[in-house]
């Protein structure tokens, strides 16, 4: 008994230190002066010169501006994708062309990358020479891309709440007068709202990392931040980079950590209600 | 009991017909739920559909309701055909088992719900949602989120919201199932009260007999997707017409036997595994020598020391358990033939002297009105 | 009957439409559409089939019909235009339609040595980096699920939090680390382990650690969520009778994990086969992952064929893993209900 007890925090201190380590000796050497990202210069550390480097470097700043839109254009059309096909999968029951949809909706969440950007490229290709549409590669073809993939995720998180709600709280609804576009809009889509802002935070993170579709999708003058750190750290390790790592480590540990509080607390709420309940009923 | 009593006095045999189910059957893949099911409601009606799991009861509400498309026959509601009309435009509004409150609602949004789909003005949405909310007694927390409520007070939240829109039909699925014994007492008279005052027609869902019971002024019973009989309350306890109805409501002895005397105002059955000969007085409609069945409830049968005149109607047997149940009392006799006999008798007296106790050698015996005999 | 019903639906329905609050704008519609059309709309389509064809005709667009002129590409012939390869079909002077079907992509595929060693070697590496996160991550996935619950959100939200940063600048952090004068040499060589420093980057070793490093959140997610699920009295059960913790774990706990032991390894193992951006920045340059033959192919040989039928192996490699992962996934997805 007493071996077991140790053994579950040793797993777990032993596994989180293989997550963080990496990143937290990113974080630090992001603060270091020496221009061998590696060997860190005691003596004139730590400094920011590689954060105001960063912020001088227009092709990055331009990359990430570009990265921010269209994984915002991204994360909204897959959520409303992702949100209709979750809804289907989940309520409509059987349906012709239902076992397409439900394979069409779980491949790409395991597919390579390499097969997803090749097959989408061919496909604007053709389409250009067949319809003239889309006419050479860019922002939109990215963006199609990356929706093609991260509507996938949306469909699985949006499918998973559902099941988890009874689906006659959509009939009572109905029952009640209310018609099918009426139902969805006031009770399925406020009870998995929570879903869709997941949702739509996954697909936007999926798209602002993926680098290697957009290499194949992306056409000249329309690189994004990952293919711009891609190339940068193929040609070798730069301290600017450690710089961006350690922004955006920090920006997403806040958010995530602002948003687990804030849900913790209205959960914390709803507990303190239903207790509330079940004394006054004694 | 005296409730469902007045309530079978009150319900007129020739009650406006105002829900028609005509040859309904339904099937999912090759399961037939609802086999070729006809029925006729009365306006003002309480109508039970009592049944086991699986009995298809549930099916047919949905299909009033109109959640599920028959797969033959048509729903008439108030003589109009209900054939491709959807839930949202059907004058029925249905109470769901697990009451399917809307979680992001206060009680006042879920009841008012049904009211701004029929885009009325605001103010008579808050009259009738506060007057509705009064008469269940929820007025008090109409603030209240679902999560913020118990299970009782959910319940009757669940009731407001399907009567707030004045329906003429009222479906209830297991409307009391999820409430404890107690509770579920109380709330039965409850909302016998309620419908006899807005005077809006039930038809109920239940696994529980006693509900049906309590509740209706006409009980249909369901098995395997038919129905196997329709009948007030007393019909289906006193009269049913077959061993699985007779056997599903209460609990009763079931003797087979051979029918030997055959008269328009009497029968004899002999029966083999009674151990003597039962005497019926009133005939029945069975071939000569048909194998039949007697079933006797077991509050019908009289138990002591002596052996009454007579030589039908009674068979000997010795106690082997007594299981006092405050009310009653219930012994389970082994009789000479081996069979186990159920009989049940209510105590009148707090402390009975010379009470009948294990491993005695006693009497059955019953009236002759009492056995019913089934030929099915 | 039932056409005397559909056109009654018809009627109601476009009375519905235009009386509703874009009544306006469907009664243009109507207006400026052919008779026989509207009649067919308001008859065949409705809210429900407009919803599903949505996503459905997205997918089948953009996921679907990509495979099929993959598949259709990797018979044709390169050659120097654009697009750089010969069309399928032709119209041979004019008159007759001729299929040219050429399987000298596929001959290729598998009489040069480097395709076939390069599958192997991918093959390899997504299975080892499978099972060693399958050794990481469920002791990680078990003693989460065993913490209180506070705890357990918590931890959760650690596993997931290195993933919304970003995969590529993770893969980065390595290559820092495992540099020649990296932190992981220079602390080596400080503890007097190693005389020199030790070549890490461009390793078998190097992908490994970073592709464990990269997925083991796509190990640790399923299991957890498929451990913390078990019922704490089924090993109470197991104990009451008579199985130490040991035999309860492989007994009780570990059959019961199988699916997300199963849809775990699926996660890491399918992608991880086609990985491009691990082996490019920390693999061996003597043997390459497919992927980066794919990519070579596509981008420095602009062999769009070949590519092609480089990417098809590659699926049918891959179809009976990711259809066992669907079965899975759809079975997990339909249990809630």
């Amino acid at each position: 008994m007493k071996r077991r007890e140790l053994f579950r925090p040793l797993v777990l201190v032993a596994g989180f230190a293989f997550l963080y380590v990496p990143i937290l000796s990113m974080m630090i050497f992001s603060f270091n002066n020496s221009r061998l990202v590696t060997v860190w210069d005691a003596a004139n550390s730590p400094t920011l010169k590689w954060y105001a480097a960063l912020f001088r470097n227009e092709q990055i700043l331009d990359a990430a501006w570009l990265s921010i839109r269209i994984g915002a254009m991204t994360a909204t059309g897959a959520v409303i994708l992702g949100t209709l096909a979750g809804l289907v999968l989940a309520r409509f029951g059987r349906f012709r062309g239902r076992t397409l949809l439900s394979g069409m909706t779980t491949a790409p969440l395991v597919m390579p990358e390499v097969i997803t950007g090749l097959s989408l490229l061919l496909l604007f290709v053709t389409m250009e020479q067949l319809l003239g549409w889309p006419a050479g590669r860019g922002v939109l073809t990215i963006t199609i891309a990356h929706v093609t993939f991260t509507m996938a995720y949306v469909t699985v998180i949006v499918q998973a709440r559902l099941a988890g709600f009874d689906d006659s709280l959509e009939e009572a609804a109905m029952d009640l007068g209310a018609r099918p576009a009426k139902v969805f809009f006031r009770i399925t889509l406020p009870l998995i709202l929570p879903a869709i802002v997941s949702g739509w935070l996954l697909a936007f993170t999926l798209s602002w990392d993926d680098v290697v579709i957009s290499q194949f999708v992306a056409g000249p003058g329309s690189s994004t931040l990952p293919m711009v750190i891609f190339s940068k750290v193929r040609l070798g390790v730069s301290p600017d980079v450690n710089a961006l790592a350690t922004i955006l480590v920090v920006l997403v540990a806040a958010a995530v950590t602002v948003g687990a509080l804030l849900m913790r607390r209205q959960e914390h709420r709803r507990e303190r209600e239903i207790q509330l309940a079940v004394a006054e009923n004694k | 009991m005296a409730e469902s009593q007045a309530a079978n006095g009150r319900m007129a045999a020739q009650a406006r017909e105002y829900v028609r189910v005509d040859r309904v059957t339904k099937r999912f893949g090759d399961f037939v739920a609802v086999d070729d099911v006809s029925l006729s409601i009365g306006q003002g009606e309480i109508f039970c559909l009592l049944g086991g799991s699986g009995c298809g009861k549930t099916t047919l509400l949905r299909m009033l309701a109109g959640f599920e498309t028959p797969t033959a026959g048509s729903i008439f509601i108030d003589g109009q055909d209900m054939t491709g009309i959807p839930p949202y435009e059907r004058p029925a509004n249905m109470m769901f088992q697990s009451y399917a409150l809307f979680p992001h609602m206060t009680v006042a949004k879920n009841v008012a719900f049904g009211l701004e789909q029929e885009r009325l003005a605001r103010a008579e949405i808050t009259q009738r949602v506060g007057e509705i909310l009064e008469l269940v007694r929820m007025d008090a927390y109409a603030q209240r989120k679902p999560h913020q409520l118990s299970g009782g007070q959910r319940q009757r939240v669940a009731l407001a919201r399907a009567l707030v829109k004045r329906p003429k039909l009222l479906l209830l699925d297991e409307p009391l199932g999820a409430l404890d014994k107690k509770l579920r007492e109380k709330t039965q008279f409850e909302l016998l009260g309620i419908q006899e005052r807005l005077g809006v027609t039930f038809v109920v869902v239940t696994h529980d007999q006693e509900e049906a019971m309590t509740l209706a002024t006409r009980i249909g019973v369901m098995d395997r997707g038919e129905i196997v009989q329709v009948g007030t309350p007393t019909e289906i306890y006193e009269y049913p017409t077959s061993k699985f109805v007779a056997d599903f409501i209460g609990s009763v002895n079931m003797f087979e036997g051979r029918l030997v005397e055959d008269e328009p105002d009497h029968v004899r059955i002999d029966s083999r595994d009674l151990g003597g000969t039962v005497y019926v007085d009133h005939g029945i409609s069975a071939a000569p020598e048909a194998t039949v069945w007697t079933a006797i409830r077991p509050e019908k049968i009289n138990i002591g020391r002596e052996r009454p005149d007579g030589p039908d109607n009674v068979v000997r047997g010795v106690v082997r358990e007594i299981a006092y149940m405050g009310d009653i009392s219930v012994f389970l006799v082994a009789i000479d033939s081996g069979r186990m006999v159920r009989v049940s008798r209510p105590n009148i007296v707090r402390q009975a002297e010379d009470r009948i106790s294990w491993d005695e050698t006693v009497y059955l015996s019953w009236h002759a009105s009492s056995p019913i005999v089934l030929t099915q | 009957m039932s056409g005397s019903r559909t056109r009654q639906s018809a009627v109601s329905s476009r009375t519905r439409l235009t009386s509703g609050r874009m009544g306006p704008l469907w009664e243009w519609l109507f207006r400026i559409a052919p008779a026989s059309w509207s009649e067919y709309v308001l008859q065949h389509w409705s809210g429900r089939a407009f919803v599903v064809a949505v996503p459905w005709l997205w997918l089948a667009l953009f996921f679907l019909v990509p495979f099929l002129i993959v598949f259709k590409i990797s018979f044709a012939e390169v050659r120097i235009a654009m697009p750089p390869y010969t069309p399928l079909i032709e119209w041979v002077s004019g008159q007759a339609l001729a299929v040219k079907l050429n399987l000298a992509n596929y001959t290729y595929l598998f009489t040069d040595d480097l395709y076939v060693s390069s599958y192997l070697y991918s093959i390899k590496v997504a299975a080892v980096s499978a099972l060693w996160c399958l050794a990481i991550g469920y002791p990680m996935a078990w003693a989460m699920a065993r913490s209180t619950p506070t705890w357990r959100s918590v931890l959760l939200l650690l596993v997931m939090l290195p993933s919304f940063t970003s995969f590529l600048l993770r893969v980065y952090a390595w290559v820092g680390l495992l540099k020649n004068n990296g932190p992981i040499n220079s602390v080596l060589l400080a503890l007097g382990v190693i005389d020199e420093p030790i070549a890490l980057v461009q390793t078998d070793f190097a992908v490994y650690i970073a592709i464990v490093y990269s997925y083991l959140p796509f190990m640790v997610l399923p299991l957890y969520n498929n451990l913390e699920k078990h019922d704490p009295a089924l090993l109470e059960a197991a104990a009451d009778l008579g199985a130490r913790p040991a035999t309860a774990f492989l007994r009780i706990t570990l059959p019961l994990s199988r699916d997300g032991i199963v849809a775990g390894l699926l996660l890491v193992f399918i992608p991880a086969v086609g990985e491009f951006v691990i082996p490019s920045l920390l693999g061996r340059t003597d043997q390459l992952m497919i992927g980066r033959v794919l990519s070579d192919e596509f981008f420095a040989n602009r062999d769009w064929p070949v590519a092609s039928a480089v990417a098809i192996v590659m699926l049918l490699l891959l179809v009976i893993p990711i259809m066992v992962f669907q079965r899975f996934q759809t079975r997990d997805l339909e249990r809630g209900r």
